[in-house]
């Protein structure tokens, strides 16, 4: 658990290439999207549907690896990787990755504005 | 530069992903178009060009395998380059898109000089594949050219059941010494226009052009059912474009020109004969002689349409004709039935 929320590094270089006004637009967009894609996960977790569960989890990993969420996407990976096996059903690794998505997000606020 | 103005489409269902790539590729100075499934993109493939495909793997309804399986088998679209973009897990799955035909594989975050570079070598190879396949038509029907791009080159033949054309213009000699030859270039062309178009629309294809003479085919390399009732079709389709033409010429005071052709039915081999270095498309076998004899021998007959036994019956009295007898041609063991078309003969 020592990895940082987002990799400042990671960020930046994004930054640059695309230009801050559209990193945060991307920002936004992923704001948006976000909390639907953790739904999806539930949702997908509640029907038994293994499919809909890893491409969640795969959006939210390529996602994460993007704004250099490095955390968040190890924990969507996980979660794509294991997908719907019943090991890893576990309450406490969807609520992790919930806990992780909320911490980014106001770290990746506070860089978009900054 | 054909980079400059090259569209690329933007298959991907992550909305973040989309905006990223877009962003990505016009920073390249591309246009772009977006879908965000793989039954969507193939929808904007079948619907517009495109000069190349940056395609995401997992994505609901169709994914990206299945976008690449459809593109392999549709001959319109498997030249297309494909790129895929994907964070999808195990090496495996990166072989199986490869092997579906993609270019190349950009894993996710796409680092921008890999994008750039692969963009560039995908558009280099499409661009020499369209000026491949432009040369390959100029020279060969499109027939002919698909059944190449498809199969490859070989030489060798294979039997087919045709009928084979012979056509050319009567006196054409006395014509070109009555003409300056630019004029002659010109009527040729128009003749050529006009006997493509109507050998084309009737499912034949123009394997061979020698001065003002042709020699068509009906049922190589694609079979065609009813090839002879197809090539008598379009013969007189030929004679009637002739004389819209003569209308044209006869108001420009210019002599009218007239046809013969010839037309045989049977077995013959159709392939490619010449050497690996220079080969061509062409029918062998007695219907290809005896449609050469027969064109040639409507000058003798005063006829406009000679065709033999064989595809006189296989008209089955669809088109009406007139037997002239039995006729020994030169070459052949034994004498020939032909028949005139009435419809083909000159007013």
């Amino acid at each position: 658990m020592d990895k940082v929320v987002i990799d400042w590094a990671v960020y930046a270089e994004l930054r640059d290439r695309t230009g801050a006004e559209f990193v945060a637009e991307l920002v936004d967009t992923f704001l948006e999207e976000g909390p639907g894609m953790l739904a999806e996960l539930r949702g997908a977790r509640a029907d038994g549907n293994p499919e809909r569960f890893r491409r969640a989890a795969h959006s939210l990993k390529t996602n994460g690896n993007t704004f250099g969420a490095l955390k968040l996407a190890a924990l969507a990976r996980a979660l794509e990787l294991k997908g719907l096996d019943p090991e890893y059903r576990d309450e406490a690794a969807l609520a992790a990755l919930e806990a992780e998505y909320a911490r980014a997000a106001v770290e990746l606020k506070t860089l978009r504005n900054g | 530069m054909a980079e400059d103005s090259a569209r690329l489409l933007i298959v991907d269902d992550n909305k973040v992903n989309r905006l990223l790539l877009s962003r990505s590729v016009e920073l390249l100075g591309h246009r772009i178009a977006l879908a965000e499934n793989g039954r969507i993109a193939l929808d904007k493939l079948r619907k517009e060009p495109f000069d190349l495909l940056l395609l995401d793997i997992e994505m609901p309804e169709l994914d990206g395998f299945a976008v690449l399986e459809q593109l392999k088998v549709d001959p319109k679209l498997r030249d297309v380059p494909v790129i895929v973009t994907s964070s999808v897990e195990g090496l495996d799955n990166i072989i199986r898109c490869i092997e579906l035909g993609a270019e190349d594989y950009l894993p996710k975050p796409v680092n921008q000089v890999l994008l750039k570079a692969r963009i560039g070598a995908g558009l280099e190879k499409k661009r020499l594949r369209d000026q491949q396949k432009a040369l390959v038509q100029r020279f060969a029907t499109s027939e002919v050219a698909e059944d190449l791009l498809q199969s490859g080159f070989a030489l060798g033949g294979k039997r087919v059941h045709a009928s084979v054309m012979f056509s050319d213009i009567r006196d054409f000699t006395a014509l070109v010494e009555s003409q300056g030859p630019e004029e002659t270039i010109e009527l040729l062309n128009t003749y050529y226009t006009l006997m493509f178009d109507a050998i084309g629309s009737h499912g034949g294809v123009v394997n061979q052009m020698i001065g003002d003479g042709l020699m068509a085919l009906f049922g190589a390399p694609h079979p065609l059912d009813a090839c002879a009732v197809s090539a008598v079709t379009a013969a007189l389709e030929m004679f009637e474009l002739i004389r819209q033409l003569n209308l044209d010429r006869s108001a420009a005071k210019k002599p009218p020109i007239r046809i013969g052709v010839g037309i045989a039915t049977g077995d013959v081999v159709a392939g490619y004969t010449g050497t690996q270095q220079r080969a061509t498309y062409t029918c062998i076998g007695d219907p290809v002689n005896l449609a050469a004899r027969l064109e040639t021998h409507t000058k003798v007959a005063g006829c406009g349409l000679l065709i033999d036994d064989a595809t006189q019956c296989a008209l089955n009295g669809s088109v009406p004709t007139q037997a002239l007898g039995e006729v020994p041609f030169k070459g052949k063991g034994a004498v020939v039935d032909i028949f005139a078309v009435v419809a083909g003969q000159p007013a």
